[in-house]
């Protein structure tokens, strides 16, 4: 189970969004959409500490911190229950795909080095890429980069897996083999939120797709129920937009 | 004018080639000692260290303003009279402490400048798998600025090979002081001159191959 309650965080002066809630329960897919620079982004990070909230609780499993007086150690231990997929994939420049998988269980949860390389193989053949084992991720393509990125995270066996707008950096036709891979975690009940602005995807594979606008949750339901029938005009006219340009 | 005396030439290399190692050890010894105080300086610098990210400042505008041979001077004939348990510094030792400091200056900066410049995001992929800090320094950040300080960093060492040439200021017989007891006694200055100076070149060259199989090896990784 993860919940977030009244989470805050502001950059200087700029608040980005103040008292949030939010709540998934295991194996719990959920989408997050919305305009641009409404704080989806900085939310997801605020989940794993890469940005410090200002205020609010979260809990993830057993364990529950304030983000106020959170200690290193907690921070340390949120960051063992969740993994981070970047929209610029973040791969280790000298580490082989193999390694870049590894390297967490080897470094973090102190598995042996050939278990973990064990591992790894079997996590590579999962996302596609065993031939791509011994490949620095300059020998890549942005698809591949990204099942990487996913493959790191999936070695990390996070109770949620955080997705910051994993297409928004590939070329076309590398999104599909990467949202593939993502609904085939989906399949397999990987509790995951998605920052995306895929509707396609949320459409498919969300349990509950969440609306944000102005650093603001307006409204959240099931995929069916918000894309048909949105109740919020700013859900409304975001949806027009969004859906308008996909046609084109 | 005179036509060169070859033989002579010849003559002077192997007594030449004898003092080469001792200029090489005092190079080793002081690219050895810079690396580690350069390093330390560096971390201080990115970490901003508080109380001696000043002093580091403070030590790396003193040793990058005033000249090498200003600094050798100060160490070898100046501190001993103030500093007077200094008095026993050999001009060997002077020399290794004088290059440490002054090449250490340069190559903190060198060295920072490669920790800053490792991408941000790598970083951030680090902590948010649950790396401390100081995982994330020796896995990530680290093995990657050393690939890009390299190059600048050897390009120092061969800087302070010849830099070694200073040391018969403060009396040491190495590779330049031999060259100059030589050309005295024969009076053939530019013969002897010549002949420390291909010495020195090739010396030089030798380090730039080594210099380029090094660069390629570290570059592996980021082939397409």
């Amino acid at each position: 189970m993860i919940e977030l309650k009244g989470i805050r965080k502001q950059f200087g002066s700029h608040v980005v969004f103040d008292d949030i809630d939010l709540h998934l329960e295991r194996g719990e897919i959920i989408v997050i959409v919305g305009p641009s620079g409404t704080g989806k982004s900085t939310l997801l990070r605020c989940i794993n500490f890469l940005e410090t909230p200002d205020a609010g609780q979260l809990t993830i499993g057993d364990l529950s911190l304030d983000a106020t007086s959170a200690t290193r150690e907690q921070i340390l231990a949120l960051r063992r229950r969740t993994a981070f997929v970047f929209q610029n994939y973040a791969l280790f420049a000298n580490k082989t795909a193999l390694q870049n998988i590894a390297e967490g269980m080897i470094v973090v949860d102190g598995i042996a080095k050939r278990e973990a390389y064990a591992r790894a193989r079997e996590i590579l053949e999962r996302i596609g890429l065993a031939d791509k084992a011994d490949a620095y991720p300059a020998a890549l393509s942005g698809g591949q980069q990204q099942r990487v990125g996913i493959g790191r995270a999936m070695a990390a066996n996070a109770e949620v897996i955080l997705f910051d707008e994993p297409t928004s950096s590939l070329d076309p036709q590398w999104v599909e083999e990467v949202l593939g891979l993502m609904k085939q975690l989906a399949a397999e009940h990987q509790t995951m939120i998605v920052v995306t602005h895929e509707m396609q995807f949320a459409r498919e594979v969300a349990d509950r797709v969440v609306f944000m606008d102005q650093g603001r949750i307006i409204e959240q339901a099931p995929p069916a129920e918000l894309f048909s029938h949105p109740k919020d005009e700013r859900t409304q006219q975001f949806l027009r937009k969004i859906l308008a340009a996909n046609v084109v | 004018m005179h036509a060169l005396d070859f033989d002579y030439m010849l003559g002077l290399v192997p007594i030449l080639l004898g003092y080469l190692p001792l200029t090489l050890e005092m190079a080793a010894a002081g690219m050895a000692c810079a690396l580690i105080l350069a390093c330390l300086l560096a971390v201080i610098r990115v970490t901003r260290l508080p109380g001696l990210n000043a002093f580091a400042l403070l030590f790396i505008s003193f040793f990058r303003g005033t000249p090498l041979l200003v600094q050798l001077f100060l160490f070898y004939y100046g501190l001993p009279q103030v500093l007077t348990f200094l008095v026993a510094i050999n001009g060997i030792t002077a020399t290794i402490l004088g290059l440490t400091l002054h090449f250490s200056a340069y190559m903190a900066e060198s060295i920072r400048a490669a920790i800053v410049g490792i991408d941000r995001s790598q970083t951030e992929a680090a902590l948010s798998i649950g790396m401390t800090r100081a995982q994330l320094m020796r896995r990530i950040v680290l093995p990657q600025a050393t690939r890009v300080a390299t190059p600048t960093l050897m390009n120092y060492f061969i800087d302070m090979i010849k830099s070694t040439s200073l040391a018969f200021t403060l009396g040491v017989t190495e590779l330049m002081g031999a060259t100059q007891k030589e050309a005295a006694g024969s009076f053939l200055y530019f013969e002897a001159f010549l002949v420390v100076a291909v010495i020195y070149w090739i010396v030089v060259e030798a380090l730039s191959w080594v210099q380029k199989w090094l660069e390629q090896r570290l570059n592996r990784a980021y082939q397409r």
